[in-house]
C-alpha cells in the first residue's frame, strides 16, 4: 500500500513542486546571466539582488487582466497553453535523479518509475507538446501568431527526426531504452556516453535547443518579424504557461542530456580508484550540477548567438543533422559488429 | 477487478471520441478530438502490457501524422457548408449494408476467432513479456516476421519517392 500508491505519490509532488519553482528561478536566472554578459546589473529592486523577482513576476500575471481575442476559438484558445505545460512536466516521471537510496528505513528509488520505455516516451511525450503551439497560433485568430506557428511547428517536426536519428545510435551503445539502464550501462563501461558518441552529443544538444525553441533557433518568437510569436495574443497566467513551458523544457532537456551523455547520477569517472573520494557527494547533488551546466550553456548560447535566418534553419536541419545522424548510426553500427 | 474497471472507462473514451471525431462540424476540432482518441487507444495498450506499442502510437500517430493532418486542415479552407444531403450521388444504404458487414465480421472473430481465456493481468504484468518488451519485439520483427517488415518498409519507401515526385515536377 505504502510502496505502491503514498511513497509515488509523494515523489510525483515534490518532483513537480521543484520542476515549478526550479522553471520560475530559470526566468531570473536567464535575466541575471544576460545581464552580467551585457555589463549589466540585472533586476536588483525587489529583495537582495533581485532574489525575490520570480515571486513578484508570478503574482503580476496572475493579477493580470486575462484577454481572449473576439472570434477566437475559445476552447482551444484555453487549452493551448495547458497541452505546451502538461507534457513538459510529465516527462519528469521516468527521468532518475538518483539511485536507490535507504531513507526512513526503506529503499526508496530517486526516481519515480523506471519504465523499459523511458526515452522513448520522452520523446513520445515531447511530440505532444508541438500541438499546443499550432493551436495556440491558430486559436488565435490572427495572423502573425498563425505565421509564427507554423514556423513554429515546422521547425520542431524536422528537428524531433534529427533528434530521434541521434537518440538511435545512443541506444544502440547503451542496449537499452530505459533511462536508470542507460545510467547503469555507463557505470560498466567506466565511461560517460559522451566519451564514446562525441557526435550524437553535439547533434543532441544542437537538436534540444530547436526543440526548446531557445536561441540561435527562436524563430518561433522573432519579434522583430512576427511581433511576438505564436502567443502574441495571450496575456496574464495563459501566457505565463507557454513562458514557464519553455523553459521547464531546457530542464527537461538538460536532465535527458545529463542521462545518456554525462552519466546521469554517477561521479566523474566512477570506477578511477584515486577519484573515489568523489564519491562522498550524493549521486543526486553530481546529477543536478550536471543539469546546471546544460541550463547555464543554454543561457550562454542565448546570450552569444545571433538568430538563424529560417532557410538556414531548415537547411541545418535537413541537410546536414539529419545525414550525420544517419551516419552516426550506420557507424556506430559498424563498431558494434567488429567489437 | 480494477484492470476491468479501467478497461471499460478507456474503451468508452476512445467510443466517445471516435464519435465525436465524426460529428463535429469544426475540421480542426475534428482533428483534435481523434488525438485524444488516439492517446486512449495508447492507454488501452499499457493496460495490456504492451508499452512499447503504446509509446510508437503516441509518437507516431498521435504525434507525428496527426500534426500533418492538422497542417493540411488548416491552410486548406474548408469552411464551405457540407452538400445537401438529396444529392442523388449519395447512397445512405449502401453506407448502412457495409457497416453492417464489418460489423458481422468483427462479431464473427469474436465469436469463432478461437480466442482463448485471456490472460490474467497480474501475472502479465511480472511477465517477461512485460518487462523485456522492447527486446521481445524487436527479436520477433528481425526474425519471424523479418520479410512483411521489411517488405512494409520498401512501401513506405516506394510512397516517399513517390510523393516526391507528384510534389516537384521537375528534378
Amino acid at each position: 500500500m505504502i510502496d505502491t500508491y503514498v511513497i509515488p505519490l509523494i515523489k510525483i509532488l515534490f518532483v513537480l513542486n521543484a520542476t515549478l519553482i526550479g522553471v520560475t528561478y530559470m526566468v531570473l536566472l536567464e535575466r541575471k546571466v544576460i545581464a552580467w554578459v551585457q555589463v549589466r546589473l540585472g533586476p536588483m529592486r525587489v529583495g537582495p539582488h533581485g532574489i525575490l523577482q520570480p515571486i513578484a513576476d508570478a503574482v503580476k500575471l496572475i493579477l493580470k487582466e486575462d484577454i481572449t481575442p473576439t472570434r477566437a476559438d475559445k476552447w482551444v484558445f484555453t487549452a493551448a497553453p495547458i497541452i505546451v505545460m502538461v507534457p513538459a512536466l510529465i516527462t519528469f516521471a521516468v527521468i532518475p535523479f538518483g539511485p536507490t537510496v535507504h531513507m526512513f528505513g526503506r529503499d526508496i528509488p530517486l526516481y519515480i518509475t523506471d519504465v523499459n520505455v523511458g526515452l522513448l516516451y520522452i520523446v513520445s511525450v515531447a511530440s505532444i507538446g508541438v500541438y499546443g503551439i499550432i493551436l495556440g497560433g491558430w486559436a488565435s485568430n490572427s495572423k502573425f501568431p498563425l505565421l509564427a506557428s507554423l514556423r513554429a511547428s515546422a521547425q520542431l517536426i524536422s528537428y524531433e527526426v534529427a533528434v530521434t536519428m541521434t537518440l538511435v545510435s545512443l541506444i544502440m551503445t547503451a542496449g537499452s531504452l530505459s533511462m536508470v539502464k542507460i545510467v547503469e550501462s555507463q557505470y560498466n563501461a567506466n565511461l560517460w556516453f559522451i566519451f564514446v558518441q562525441p557526435v550524437a552529443f553535439v547533434l543532441f544538444f544542437i537538436g534540444g535547443l530547436a526543440e526548446t525553441n531557445r536561441a540561435p533557433f527562436d524563430m518561433a518568437e522573432a519579434e522583430q518579424e512576427l511581433t511576438g510569436g505564436f502567443h502574441t495574443e495571450y496575456s496574464g497566467m495563459r501566457f505565463a504557461l507557454f513562458f514557464l513551458a519553455e523553459y521547464a523544457n531546457m530542464i527537461v532537456v538538460s536532465a535527458v542530456a545529463t542521462t545518456l551523455f554525462l552519466g546521469g547520477w554517477l561521479a566523474p569517472f566512477p570506477n578511477v580508484d584515486w577519484l573515489n573520494f568523489l564519491g562522498v557527494v550524493p549521486g543526486w547533488i553530481w546529477f543536478l550540477l550536471k543539469t546546471f551546466v546544460f541550463l547555464y550553456v543554454f543561457l550562454w548560447v542565448r546570450a552569444t548567438l545571433p538568430r538563424y535566418r529560417y532557410d538556414q534553419l531548415m537547411r541545418l536541419g535537413w541537410k546536414v543533422l539529419i545525414p550525420v545522424a544517419i551516419a552516426n548510426v550506420i557507424a556506430t553500427g559498424i563498431v558494434k559488429v567488429l567489437l | 477487478m480494477g484492470h476491468a474497471i479501467a478497461f471499460y472507462v478507456i474503451s468508452a473514451f476512445v467510443l466517445g471520441f471516435a464519435m465525436l471525431v465524426i460529428t463535429t462540424k469544426n475540421t480542426v476540432h475534428a482533428v483534435l478530438f481523434l488525438v485524444l482518441n488516439f492517446l486512449a487507444v495508447a492507454a488501452l495498450y499499457v493496460l495490456l502490457t504492451a508499452q512499447f506499442l503504446a509509446v510508437i502510437q503516441v509518437l507516431v500517430y498521435a504525434g507525428g501524422i496527426v500534426v500533418l493532418y492538422l497542417f493540411v486542415v488548416m491552410l486548406v479552407n474548408l469552411k464551405r457548408q457540407p452538400e445537401d444531403h438529396s444529392s442523388p450521388q449519395r447512397r445512405p444504404w449502401l453506407g448502412f449494408a457495409l457497416s453492417a458487414v464489418v460489423l458481422a465480421q468483427l462479431g464473427a472473430i469474436l465469436v469463432w476467432g478461437g480466442y482463448g481465456t485471456p490472460a490474467d493481468p497480474h501475472t502479465m504484468q511480472n511477465s517477461d513479456l512485460a518487462v523485456n518488451n522492447v527486446e521481445r519485439i524487436g527479436m520477433l520483427l528481425y526474425t519471424d516476421y523479418l520479410i512483411p517488415f521489411e517488405v512494409a518498409s520498401m512501401l513506405l519507401l516506394v510512397a516517399m519517392v513517390g510523393a516526391i515526385i507528384l510534389a516537384k515536377r521537375e528534378l
